[in-house]
């Protein structure tokens, strides 16, 4: 199948050290890619390069097969503490592209319901995201990337505040709106249990190159 | 009361004040940057007299001087805003500069009293004119960028990755928050400006979850405190700015009391 992201020969330079040099991988269409390695090997730094790259149309080391419009991606950290005030609801509704508030409203609110289902966030749509649980919170911001019709979601460490039972509902989550959305989804995580039960494929990084493995995920 | 003009030129302002400032607040509060937005006022002070030392008007100044700093900060990337050390030299200097210009000009210090501190006797129709003809063009602004302002001020990492032209939109917020503070401060003052901006939007957290719900909450609380400001300043011709601040102040306590039950009741 045809890649949906190709990098070639990418040399990647921060202040005082090179983190990439000559990175060439392919990330498959349609399946869940987990791209790991040691704590600063260059993960986020990569992947936030590459977006970057797709931003300004700079395709020469770096070839996405979609437009910027259709990734998504969700960041490691964001600042919502305790007294967060807006409701889950709103924050989701964030992610649709659509915004003319008359002429979208009937579709827009079909499309919100349904995402808020399958994300189970119904019954605490309109609870405060602040008070929400970290579990919630990661479906609320799963929500809100779907809301936007990505081809393409890219999660950075999504589950590493989550407890194992939480980690793995967001896991079989992610899997189950991958099928149903017609997902790619690359996740950068380091935790081994989850790339051994979850990942189609590995992107594993280390010294300064990158190897894709294929898992046989269960 | 109403056979004054410059009272019924208050009220009427109050409402625009209101509609601005029930948006801006909520936006600003979320954004958490209520000490830049003070910092904002501070340099609209100095902006003001210098436009009174250069001999514009104090609003042309302090629309000039305010919009420059959102630009720049802007620009610069909203952090700095948030620095601590930066405001407090940010607010120190044109506060200073401030002083200088009033100097300058030799106009008297009660001048300076009715900048920063705002004086309802002052409004004039023109004053009335330029406020509503300003807050009109920053409620069209608002109404064309509503989604992305909010996506931007309530979820700013996201917005960051996920919102095409989110920088744009972080720097015209920024503007607009400087012609907020600019009309407003005619009204308020200067110095109080923040009190607007900051506290009733800081009470609505705790009563409301849904945008719409906040901002409507935010306007009721502001023109409830505005109009009532000028009530008891009518009443006891003591300053309105304190009154809209005892309000504004009493509100957030209350808002905060209930938070307090609420809490202890689970």
């Amino acid at each position: 199948m045809k890649p949906i992201l190709t990098v070639q020969e990418l040399d990647l330079v921060i202040p005082n050290r090179t983190l990439f040099s000559k990175l060439s991988f392919e990330i498959p269409q349609g399946a869940l890619t987990c791209i790991t390695g040691e704590n600063g090997v260059g993960k986020t730094t990569l992947v936030k390069h590459l977006l970057q790259d797709l931003t300004s149309n700079y395709t020469a080391h770096t070839h996405f097969a979609v437009s910027r419009d259709e990734v998504q991606y969700v960041p490691q950290h964001r600042s919502i503490d305790d007294e967060y005030p807006l409701c889950i609801r709103d924050f989701v509704a964030f992610g649709l592209k659509k915004r003319s508030f008359f002429r979208h409203k009937k579709e827009n609110e079909a499309k919100l319901a349904q995402i808020l289902a399958e994300t189970k966030l119904t019954q605490i749509q309109i609870q405060p995201l602040g008070r929400a649980s970290g579990g919630e919170k990661q479906r609320a911001y799963l929500a809100q990337a779907l809301c936007a019709d990505p081809k393409l979601l890219i999660l950075d460490e999504a589950t590493a505040s989550l407890d194992t039972t939480n980690k793995h509902e967001l896991l079989r989550l992610l899997k189950q709106v991958m099928q149903q959305h017609g997902l790619t989804i690359l996740f950068i995580t380091h935790d081994p249990e989850l790339i051994e039960m979850y990942a189609d494929y590995e992107l594993h990084l280390e010294n300064q190159r990158g190897t894709l493995i294929s898992k046989e995920a269960k | 009361m109403f056979d004054y003009d410059f009272m019924r030129y208050a009220f009427i302002a109050g409402v625009f004040i209101a509609l601005i400032c029930s948006v801006m607040g909520t936006f600003v509060v979320a954004r958490q940057t209520s000490f830049f937005t003070h910092t904002l006022s501070e340099i609209g002070f100095s902006g003001a007299s210098f436009g009174i030392f250069i001999g514009i008007s104090p609003l042309a100044g302090m629309l000039l001087f305010t919009s420059a700093s959102a630009l720049l900060i802007g620009l610069s990337g909203e952090r700095l805003g948030r620095r601590e050390a930066s405001i407090s030299v940010f607010s120190g200097i044109f506060l200073g500069l401030g002083i200088l210009f009033l100097s300058l000009s030799d106009k008297q210090a009660n001048y300076a009293t009715s900048i920063l501190f705002g004086s309802i006797v002052g409004i004039d129709q023109s004053d009335i004119e330029v406020l509503v003809a300003l807050s009109i063009f920053l409620l069209v602004i608002i109404t064309l960028l509503f989604k992305r302002l909010a996506y931007n001020s309530f979820d700013s990492q996201g917005a960051q990755y996920n919102q095409r032209l989110n920088k744009t939109i972080s720097i015209i917020f920024l503007v607009m928050l400087a012609l907020t503070i600019s009309i407003t401060a005619q009204i308020v003052g200067a110095l109080l400006i923040f009190v607007l901006l900051t506290i009733p939007a800081s009470a609505t957290k705790y009563f409301a979850h849904r945008l719409h719900q906040m901002i409507i909450l935010n306007f009721i609380f502001i023109l409830f405190g505005v109009w009532f400001g000028l009530y008891l300043s009518y009443l006891t011709d003591w300053p309105v700015s304190f009154f809209i601040t005892v309000i504004e102040a009493l509100i957030y306590g209350a808002a905060l009391l209930k938070e307090h039950i609420a809490n202890h009741q689970k």
